[in-house]
């Protein structure tokens, strides 16, 4: 699993956390149904405290993208191409905010963005 | 569930007094103890582990320490070692032996190896770096559940705290394991509080989760000329220099803030110094 905490960062500690294991789940370095390393156990290893980690770990359970199996420990939950379309989808738009803004700052109008992401989108330049 | 109960402690000096301190430690997490200097820190952790007498209750694991103090359970880190100056690291051992039911001779060893603390050194030889890792050790070897720390960072260097605080993280691996320490160092309790206890004046201020804890408070940041806008009933402290004034608010009675006030991010540092401060 990778996980890289920036200190004095504005986004809480629990909340990198929470993004950095669903990143991992996203990007199937974590698979399906694998076990993660316990509330404890990745306190310790990324030198945060308990309950930050357990907050996470809560939201993330919300969430849908672990499960807690009573004596066994946390999973990975079951595939949910759903919840990872659904979050990748997110990632998207995220990046199409900034490149709206992007463009706005020099002036490009909204059809002269669709035309460029419809002239990628459809293979115009060598993107793979 | 709470592991420790202190609950009305009292306790009189003749320039100084802790007043119906109350807290509780919760089972399995660490709890951060902070406060200015001469503020009732060491006082209380001295009640706590009875070093002093005191009115008032500690009740851990359903004992009252005040009655019958049991140190088998408890680990101690203080400033003043209670280990004799002149004893080397093997007649630590054989103290260590006769005082403890639990004690575990090899890991105590394994753990002086770690620490590279060298069996044939006296007490009186170790810098105070070492002296914390030895007091560490011996708690480690004796399976205490409760490790109480009193300042146990302060005058080491950043790697050697950064040590320190991961040694603690295993610790806290068990869950059974409950640790109070106070200390001056944000670091310290970023990287491994769950909760805080802010201690002022000898009474016990605001006891809660380290992230509730912060969001309690707001810092605000104006100049001169408005000052006297503020809602001087939310204000908990404030520090005038010339060009400007900071308060610290309660952040539940100023959540419209004025455009004449500029909000800062919250730390501990910035707590300890303006709480209480006049001008």
């Amino acid at each position: 699993m990778k996980i890289i905490l920036i200190n004095g960062s504005s986004t809480p500690l629990y909340e990198q956390i929470k993004n950095a294991v669903k990143e991992n789940i996203v990007k199937n370095i974590l698979a399906p149904d694998e076990q993660l390393p316990s509330v404890r156990q990745l306190s310790k290893e990324l030198n945060v405290s308990i309950l930050t980690v357990k907050k996470a770990y809560d939201e993330l359970e919300k969430e849908g993208f672990i499960v807690v199996r009573q004596g066994l420990g946390t999973f990975v939950a079951p595939l949910n191409s759903e919840l990872i379309q659904e979050e990748k989808q997110k990632d998207i738009e995220e990046k199409l905010i900034i490149i709206c803004r992007m463009a706005k700052s020099i002036n490009l109008s909204e059809s002269e963005l669709i035309d460029l992401i419809r002239y990628i989108y459809e293979g115009g330049t060598n993107n793979e | 569930m709470n592991r420790v109960e202190i609950k009305n402690l009292n306790k009189k000096y003749s320039n100084f007094s802790l007043k119906n301190v109350t807290f509780s430690i919760p089972n399995g997490y660490v709890t951060g103890f902070i406060g200015k200097n001469g503020m009732g820190k060491t006082t209380t952790i001295k009640s706590i582990i009875s070093l002093n007498h005191y009115d008032g209750s500690v009740i851990f694991s359903n004992t009252n320490l005040h009655e019958n103090f049991d140190n088998q359970k408890i680990g101690v880190i203080m400033d003043d070692s209670f280990l004799a100056k002149d004893w080397d690291i093997t007649l630590v051992n054989k103290a260590m032996k006769v005082g403890y039911d639990n004690w575990n001779e090899e890991l105590f060893y394994s753990y002086l190896i770690r620490f590279s603390i060298n069996k044939k050194m006296k007490v009186k030889e170790l810098s105070r770096g070492m002296k914390i890792k030895l007091m560490l050790a011996i708690a480690l070897s004796h399976r205490a559940e409760l490790l109480v720390l009193d300042e146990p960072t302060s005058g080491l260097d950043p790697s050697m705290r950064e040590e320190f605080c991961e040694i603690i993280s295993e610790y806290m691996e068990d869950e059974n394991h409950t640790v109070l320490f106070s200390t001056h160092i944000t670091q310290d309790l970023e990287s491994i509080a769950d909760y805080i206890v802010f201690i002022d004046e000898g009474k016990i201020i605001l006891s809660l989760e380290k992230d509730e804890f912060l969001e309690y408070f707001k810092i605000l940041k104006c100049d001169l000329e408005h000052q006297n806008t503020i809602n001087e009933s939310a204000v908990l402290g404030k520090k005038i220099n010339q060009h400007s004034v900071e308060f610290l608010v309660r952040a539940d009675d100023m959540k419209a803030v004025s455009n004449k006030f500029i909000e800062d991010k919250v730390s501990i540092d910035r707590i300890m110094v303006l709480y209480g401060r006049k001008k």
